[in-house]
């Protein structure tokens, strides 16, 4: 006789197991929820509490502000000193030079490697590159800062003679190497994802493998390399480790790319461990996490719609 | 073989007035492979090179001594170890069950499935120093000063301040999507004949789900895993506030104590060090420990996945 495996059941474990796996499943809703409300709960008093707002209210953040009798008003970042500054303007500038350098370093090469890799190359050397981008995403973030910190620094500057050795180009290539691995995994699936038959069709039209790839792949997969690059720009712009390390986290109002920045993400990570818990700083530092927060929702939330709409107008195609 | 169906006035027709073949353009393109691969190649060999030197079974057994610049990193080693293992164990059974949810609860293009996965997304894109300071505000500031409230009477925190535990539970939030996707890639791996039979022998949901999908789908939560434990292993900046300590004379054996930590060491050692010149070598030590560990985690995980997908393919 076979043993019976399963043992008679119970309604109220069938339910239970079920139930629970149900609840589980909203664990990441509710963790996004969270992330929200706590981080923008200490951002809160700068809106609410006139004590705080004295300090640090939000037209103070985005205004140039006269701190010293006699004195031009500006944009400063200085929360440490005896009248604390807090204007947003020289973070925001340093975050986007670095992203923006990142993005002019990283996009062409990660774009070029993707389409060469999904296009013109054997399968044997397509099982190269591949591993090589997969490598290159799992180093540690610290690792990338380290290695622009100590050794990248000091290349740029015995090649160049640059005045200051911790710079937005330093951080901008550093920042770049995290953000190739994202671009290429995307514009790499857009363009393998392009359906056979529309190679077939421009093929038949006498269409060259060049000619089916920049007038008929590359069109077809471009909504998903663009994800690709605005996804990657999201990354750059939150991305901590690296620019803490790398960019001298000077808060410095110039459009040169060789001064050193302070990025959003690198001040929250410098200030928050000296920060009295509940002072106006504390509350400014969570500020500008639910300003990355929300910035980097509605980025991601834009990239996968483009990839959504791609997957079904590709899809309606094959049918 | 076609080649005399269509004519060389055709193709003018068409449209295909340019007939290049992309020489150069496909050259540069390369070009862009090359580079990559090289600053790859650079990267790891300059730390290979600076880092093999100080490799020795007392550099990952002792702790550091002189102010980090001399001794070992068995206290971060220790402490990084420590804290992916409590990670792993708030992470993987809520991401597995989250992504049997998806696959056998809900169809795919349902409102509920649809909104989990904006979430899990979302989660993936939200930069790690925001997780820092969700960690701090929710676990070490909402849960643990309430957990003090109730066990304790208002003397010294005992859960209300950073803690191993806590940088855990950070992470565990960090690395979810990664669980979940790699779950829900093996269990759409498995036939639905498999299931289908395991109903018809009249099997409950959950009956099948413990019993036949979660065995089969075993080595895709084993890649989640590892995959999980490679990407919290390099965090640095969740746990910079919620646990994690510059220097410590103890190691930690309580879910309450802080700790050291690889990534965080490297920090340290990188950016605040009095003589960067002195503790060099340590550093380079301790970044090759760094990235050999994810290394070996990820090519297991990457070897894993790749049988799991030749099983696929062979089906």
């Amino acid at each position: 006789m076979p043993e019976l495996k399963f043992k008679p059941k119970s309604k109220f474990w069938e339910a239970f197991g079920e139930g629970f796996i149900s609840l589980n499943a909203f664990l990441a809703l509710i963790g996004i929820l969270l992330i929200f409300i706590f981080i923008f709960k200490e951002a809160l008093p700068i809106f609410t509490d006139a004590e705080v707002q004295k300090e640090a209210a939000f037209s103070k953040m985005l205004f140039k502000q006269q701190y010293y009798e006699g004195q031009k008003p500006k944009w400063s970042w200085q929360p440490n000193s005896e009248v604390p500054k807090y204007s947003l303007l020289p973070l925001f500038l340093g975050t986007i030079k670095a992203a923006v350098i990142a993005m002019l370093f990283a996009a062409p090469l990660a774009i070029g490697a993707a389409i060469y890799s999904s296009e013109f190359t054997s399968k044997r050397t397509r099982e190269m590159i591949k591993p090589a981008i997969e490598i290159l995403a799992g180093i540690p973030s610290v690792v990338l800062g380290f290695f622009a910190l100590i050794l990248l620094a000091t290349f740029l500057q015995n090649v160049f003679g640059w005045t200051f050795r911790l710079n937005a180009v330093n951080a901008g290539i550093a920042l770049g190497l995290a953000v190739i691995p994202i671009i290429f995994t995307i514009a790499e699936d857009a363009m393998t994802a392009v359906p056979q038959s529309l190679r077939d069709a421009a093929m038949a039209l006498g269409a060259n493998s060049w000619q089916v790839s920049t007038m008929t792949v590359f069109p077809a997969a471009l909504p998903g390399i663009a994800a690709g690059v605005v996804l990657g720009f999201g990354r750059a712009i939150g991305e901590t480790m690296i620019v803490l390390m790398a960019s001298g986290n000077a808060a410095i109002i110039s459009i040169d790319p060789l001064v050193s920045i302070r990025t959003f993400s690198a001040t929250i990570a410098a200030e928050l461990a000296e920060v009295v818990f509940g002072s106006a700083h504390y509350n400014v530092l969570f500020l500008i996490g639910t300003l990355l927060f929300i910035f980097t929702f509605v980025v991601n939330l834009g990239g996968d719609l483009i990839l959504a709409r791609l997957k079904m107008k590709i899809q309606g195609n094959t049918k | 073989m076609n080649q005399g169906l269509i004519s060389s006035t055709d193709r003018v027709d068409l449209g295909y007035v340019k007939r290049g073949t992309g020489k150069i353009p496909r050259a540069l393109m390369l070009l862009a492979v090359g580079i990559i691969i090289s600053m790859l190649l650079i990267l790891m060999v300059s730390i290979g090179i600076g880092g093999i030197g100080v490799l020795s079974w007392e550099f990952l057994s002792n702790p550091p001594e002189n102010g980090m610049e001399e001794g070992g990193i068995f206290p971060a080693i220790f402490g990084t170890v420590f804290l992916v293992i409590l990670m792993i164990i708030f992470v993987v059974p809520v991401g597995v069950l989250t992504a049997v949810y998806l696959s056998e609860f809900t169809r795919a293009d349902s409102r509920v499935a649809r909104l989990i996965r904006i979430a899990i997304n979302n989660l993936a894109g939200v930069p790690s120093i925001v997780f820092g300071l969700f960690g701090l505000g929710f676990f070490v500031g909402f849960i643990g000063t309430g957990l003090d409230r109730l066990v304790t009477d208002g003397g010294r925190p005992v859960w209300g301040q950073p803690a191993i535990i806590w940088a855990a539970l950070t992470l565990s939030l960090l690395t979810l999507p990664v669980v979940i996707v790699s779950t829900e890639e093996a269990l759409r791996s498995i036939p639905k004949e498999m299931k289908d039979a395991s109903y018809a022998l009249g099997a409950s949901r959950l009956q099948t789900i413990t019993r036949v999908i979660l065995p089969q789908a075993m080595p895709g939560i084993l890649t989640g895993g590892i995959l999980a434990i490679s990407r919290g292993a390099g965090e640095v900046a969740p746990i910079m506030f919620t646990g994690a300590a510059y220097y410590l004379p103890y190691l930690p054996t309580k879910l309450n104590h802080q700790f050291m930590e690889l990534g965080y060491h490297i920090y340290v050692m990188a950016t605040q060090s009095p003589d960067i010149e002195k503790t060099k070598p340590i550093l380079f030590g301790t970044v090759l420990v760094l990235l050999m560990l994810t290394f070996m985690l990820n090519f297991t995980a990457i070897f894993i996945r790749a049988r799991i997908r030749s099983r696929r393919t062979n089906v």
